[in-house]
């Protein structure tokens, strides 16, 4: 049995400050806006909709209780709609969307909706606390470091300059203006709209296409201070003993905005697309996890698609597109270095460092970006991969019908 | 009318006319008073008596000593009983009991007379109010983690109620001390009194006006300060305190995690919860063999020695009214300046009056930074400066006590002074030589009276470092010795005597870790995971830096004076030594160019084009066989110290070692080391360095069958 894409939708994504449109739109809103765009688009019978699989970070407030089963509840799909909130870190929107793979593959559901959501101008990053970089008995031996180190020493390690990454940061705004201008987001992007109807936000809020290598060069990195006064440069290098100093080049401009939104994805099996007249759009080849090293946490990817290439018996060339999430920008960099692969077919349309990184949702938005882009270049394959929190990394292949 | 109802060996326990209870902490029988399993448990007992009594209001307790508590018996620490489960359930019984104080309905006020540390102050802090005297010689905290332990009778518990979990974390993972007016800023106590006679009235005073009962933590609308655990600046205070330690300890020091991790696990649970929490945490240090080597070692060999343990017995205690000191240099200032601290006149002589008055300008700079701080006056100051008198002529050192020689590391030169300073002093007084390598026997052979002569190595900088390495020569008579170790204990240091060889004992042993950290280079290890391993593995600094700072210049000269053929690995590092300071030009820090690069304004940095002359590759060697590399051969130089009897005892390389040139603290010390990781796995870590890296780490046979029959050195 096979696990079809029917669709996937997402909603622009707001800048996650003070001044963001989307801060006074909750996480449930958000997503139930997809959800009322996925029954409308394909007039679902949503009784069919079995479960629901979200994919959430910081689950506390306004996210806590098992905010799934808040939407599931408050979309108008039914009592029947159960739901699970997720947490795999940054990779929770792809593993949603690849339990209900699971799911549909194993037979044990017909029809799901998976996805994520991420408010995080209204519930800040990192204030759900955890063991992971709290508890010392557990932070201390697993030397613990935030994840912007991680990424000051991929960029160290692997010898990516403040010019390497800032070049790639310019050009991911680059592509997403790019893509804007041509409207290649605009099928699947769901306006978010308050309780009148008025539209708070149509497209996605953060790119700043005037962006240049010049401006970029102009911010401060961000993680020297936390480096230094917190201890951290010497957690990596106790790890890492082979480095004499942390190169810190990231910054605001190289790494991946804050933003809110939502993302879901409609999937089911053949049988359950063809008693609702739904057209199928591609199939998930395979999914992938993979750990590695916790401190330099961010090396997930490329193994993690290696295994998923592996387990759909394809090769690295057998994949047209290749949407690679863009944490930090050291991430891709050394994503397409350990694969080999090249950064004309890598983020074709930009990434988070231009569009934003809502935690729990970026999973699913890439899947359905990149799905979006096969259809408008007509290609066949793509692999989607995200690095998580912790040193882990999530990949999905996909292949269009 | 008071009545006295309980005196015994521990404790004295008075109810006066107005229905107040005094507890005078009084242990007779020791010199100060100790925390102990005996004294706790009759504490608690008088405790509940004084509960249990009507007629009492409150209790005062306060110390029949000169100081209140100076914290636990280390007798007893540093020998923990077998059954550990008999320690945890008796820790229970302790808490119980001072939940029991606490909760008994009496307000309990702490009258600190003097310095309250470790389990003193936790028993302090099971009192309502604490008062102390405003005396700024005395210290009141929790230094336990210093000692490899952690606070175990509530400490991490209820300092953190009352004073919040950032500054608490901060101030037990540091093992902060406070004088009384700053323990008060801090939150340590609640009240000071101006002196003694007002502390007891004082405290009959807040009995009687306040006679507060009830913790803060048995208070349902207490709040921690700046928030519990869960508010941002307590988890800003896990992470970032997280990273820091690692930093500081590299995760050497267990003690220290447990006991930010009884801050973790405990606060904002019931009292009794966290304080059980403690007691768990707390016998995983206790039992831990870190905490046995820091007190072994940091604690009692240290003051051990420091109380001049290794003066030849039958020797009246040398008083040094006068030193004089020949070279007013790096060291000869340093040396005149600890010993004018002290008290002593000085006499510091060099070529030229010049010279002499460049050396004071050392003393004069460092006690301005005193007075600058405020601990000092300039009156004091100026005492201390009209200590030293600077001169050119042999001839002002005549009525010295003691005559400590700190010229060029030169034969020649130090013969010359001998002979010129012997002209004029006095017969029975010492002559000591100042070198960090040169045999004193040698030395000796440029004097008249080699009885009265003796090596006596200072190490740099000599204000900062404790230790002073006495070297006895072959006619040195242990007049000669008592004296020199008598003069040691006088500045305030740390003396071991060794007998003579070339590089005594410190310099010989470190000698081989910076001779390690270069041959590792030769063979092709990255530089950064030298230096780096090192620190991770507890060094203060890596052997590359530290030869830099030491410079090229010395360690060459040595080698090629050296009458002995330079082969095997000395050879090796002749011949990279010689490469790096002759053909690259880089003999080290004083040139700005050694292993680092020295930026006029910024931090040092590995030379970058190390690498096309040492050509490296990170898979070559693992880091944790770099590490055992370097620590290794500094434990096996010691022992063939020990076995030729340069070292008279595995303790005083054990001193030496931490004191002298930094090896890690939480082994316990060089010798220490080899238990610590188990004798028979060093000589099977050794032998196969000797097959892989060269032969001198081949183990001595005494050692090999020392492991062979499980023996340990403690």
């Amino acid at each position: 049995m096979e696990a079809y894409i029917y669709d996937a939708l997402r909603t622009p994504r707001g800048r996650g400050n003070k001044k963001g449109a989307l801060i006074g739109t909750t996480a449930t809103q958000l997503a139930v806006s997809v959800m009322k765009e996925i029954q409308q688009r394909h007039n679902l019978d949503t009784i069919q909709v079995e479960d629901l699989i979200l994919g959430c970070v910081t689950q506390i407030m306004d996210q806590g209780a098992n905010v799934a089963k808040t939407i599931a509840q408050h979309s108008g799909y039914g009592n029947h709609l159960t739901a699970v909130t997720l947490n795999r870190f940054c990779g929770s929107g792809l593993e949603a969307v690849n339990q209900a793979a699971a799911y549909i593959k194993s037979g044990f559901n017909d029809l799901m909706i998976a996805g994520g959501v991420e408010s995080m101008s209204r519930i800040k990053m990192g204030l759900d606390g955890g063991a992971i970089a709290m508890d010392p008995m557990v932070a201390i031996p697993g030397h613990f470091v935030p994840q912007g180190i991680s990424a000051d020493l991929i960029a160290t390690k692997y010898g990516y300059s403040r010019n390497d990454v800032d070049l790639f940061a310019a050009e991911s705004q680059k592509r997403a203006a790019k893509a804007i201008e041509e409207n290649a987001f605009s099928k699947s992007i769901v306006p978010v709209k308050d309780i009148n109807g008025f539209t708070v936000l149509a497209k996605d809020e953060n790119p700043r296409p005037e962006t240049t290598v010049e401006t970029l060069s102009q911010l401060n990195t961000s993680f020297d201070m936390l480096g230094e006064m917190g201890g951290f440069n010497a957690v990596a290098i106790d790890r890492y003993p082979e480095i004499e100093k942390i190169n810190h080049v990231h910054h605001p401009g190289n790494s991946s905005a804050i933003v809110d939104g939502s993302g879901l994805a409609l999937i089911g099996n053949k049988s359950a697309g063809e008693r609702l007249g739904l057209k199928p759009r591609a199939i998930i080849r395979s999914v992938a996890t993979c750990g590695t090293e916790p401190t330099i946490m961010l090396l997930g990817p490329a193994p993690s698609s290696r295994k998923a290439l592996k387990k759909a018996g394809m090769h690295k060339n057998d994949i047209d597109l290749y949407e690679v999430n863009e944490a930090f920008a050291a991430v891709p960099l050394r994503f397409m270095d350990d694969l080999g692969i090249d950064h004309s077919i890598v983020n074709v349309n930009g990434g988070a460092i231009a569009l934003g990184h809502p935690l729990g949702a970026t999973g699913c938005m890439l899947m359905g970006t990149v799905l979006d882009e096969l259809e408008r270049r007509d290609l066949s394959t793509a692999l989607i991969t995200l690095c998580i929190g912790g040193g882990m990394g999530i990949a999905t292949i996909i292949e269009r019908i | 009318m008071e009545s006295t109802i309980i005196k015994n060996d521990l404790l004295e326990y008075i109810i006066d006319k107005e229905g107040i209870a005094t507890i005078t902490i009084n242990m007779v029988k020791e010199s100060t008073n100790l925390f102990s399993i005996d004294f706790i448990k009759c504490y608690i007992e008088t405790a509940k008596k004084a509960l249990k009594n009507p007629e009492v209001k409150g209790i005062i307790v306060t110390s029949g000593h000169k100081e209140f508590m100076a914290g636990a018996d280390l007798k007893f620490l540093s020998n923990p009983p077998e059954d550990k489960n008999q320690v945890f359930q008796g820790m229970l019984e302790v808490h119980k009991g001072f939940r029991e104080i606490e909760k008994g309905g009496k307000p309990f006020v702490a009258a600190i007379n003097g310095t309250v540390l470790g389990g003193g102050y936790e028993l302090v802090l099971t009192c309502h109010h604490r008062i102390a005297i405003n005396n700024d010689k005395a210290k009141i905290g929790l230094p336990e983690v210093n000692l490899g332990l952690l606070p175990g009778g509530g400490g991490t518990q209820r300092l953190t109620y009352l004073i919040g979990v950032p500054k608490a974390t901060m101030y037990i993972l540091q093992g902060r001390q406070f004088r009384p007016s700053k323990a008060l800023e801090e939150g340590y106590i609640d009240q000071l009194v101006t002196n003694k006679d007002e502390l007891i009235p004082a405290a009959k005073k807040w009995i009687l006006e306040v006679g507060n009962s009830i913790q803060p933590w048995d208070n349902k609308s207490y709040k921690i300060p700046q928030g519990g655990l869960m508010s941002k600046s307590g988890a800003e205070t896990m992470i970032g305190g997280i990273g820091n330690l690692r930093k500081k300890t590299h995760g050497n020091y267990p003690s220290a995690k447990y006991a930010m991790a009884c801050i973790h696990d405990g606060i904002g649970l019931p009292i009794d919860r966290g304080l059980e929490v403690e007691a768990r945490y707390f016998i995983k240090a206790f039992y831990s063999k870190e905490a046995r080597n820091l007190i072994r070692t940091g604690f009692f060999a240290i003051n051990e020695a420091k109380k001049g343990k290794l003066k030849p017995s039958g020797y009246d205690f040398y008083k040094i009214n006068k030193v004089g000191v020949l070279g007013a240099g790096m060291m000869g200032a340093g040396i005149a300046y600890v010993s004018a601290v002290s008290g002593m006149d000085v006499v510091l002589k060099d070529l030229s009056i010049e010279n002499a008055e460049k050396g004071k300008k050392y003393s004069t700079n460092l006690l301005q930074k005193k007075v600058y701080k405020a601990r000092m006056t300039k009156e004091e100051m100026q005492v201390i400066l009209d200590k030293i008198k600077t001169t050119d002529n042999a001839a002002d050192i005549k009525d010295c006590d003691l005559v400590i020689e700190a010229v060029f590391e030169d034969q020649n030169i130090k013969a010359k002074v001998t002979r010129e300073t012997e002209a004029v002093l006095a017969e029975n007084k010492i002559y000591a030589s100042n070198t960090s390598t040169i045999p004193i026997s040698l030395l000796a052979k440029a004097s008249d009276r080699p009885k009265n002569f003796i090596g006596m190595h200072f190490f740099s900088p000599v204000d900062k470092m404790p230790l002073v390495e006495l070297i006895v020569g072959e006619e040195t008579s242990d007049f000669a010795i008592a004296a020199a170790v008598d003069y040691v204990t006088q500045i305030n240091k740390i003396p071991i005597v060794v007998n003579d060889s070339r590089g005594f004992f410190t310099s010989r042993v470190f000698g081989t870790f910076t001779c390690e950290g270069a041959l590792m280079l030769n063979e092709g290890v990255p530089p950064a995971l030298i230096e780096n391993v090192a620190k991770r593995i507890g060094m203060p600094i890596g052997p590359l830096a530290i030869t830099d700072e030491i410079s090229l210049t010395l360690p060459l000269h040595i080698m090629e004076a050296s009458d002995v053929k330079l082969e095997g690995a000395t050879k090796t590092l002749y011949d990279i030594y010689k490469k790096l300071s002759h053909d690259l030009g880089r003999v080290g820090k004083k040139t700005g160019r050694g292993f680092y690069e020295y930026p006029k304004d910024g931090k040092k940095y590995l030379w970058p084009e190390l690498e096309n002359h040492f050509p490296s590759n990170l898979n070559y060697l693992d880091a944790d066989t770099v590490g055992k590399r370097m620590l290794h051969i500094m434990s096996l130089e010691s022992y063939k110290c020990f076995e030729e009897g340069v070292l008279k005892t595995t303790t005083d390389g054990d001193v030496g070692s931490l004191t002298g040139f930094g090896f890690p603290p939480f082994t316990g010390g060089v010798f220490s080391y080899i238990d610590y990781i188990g004798a028979d796995v060093f000589v099977k870590e050794c032998d196969d360095f000797a097959e892989r890296f060269g032969t001198r780490f081949k183990v001595p046979d005494s050692l090999r069958k020392m492991a062979k029959e499980g023996k340990t050195f403690y």
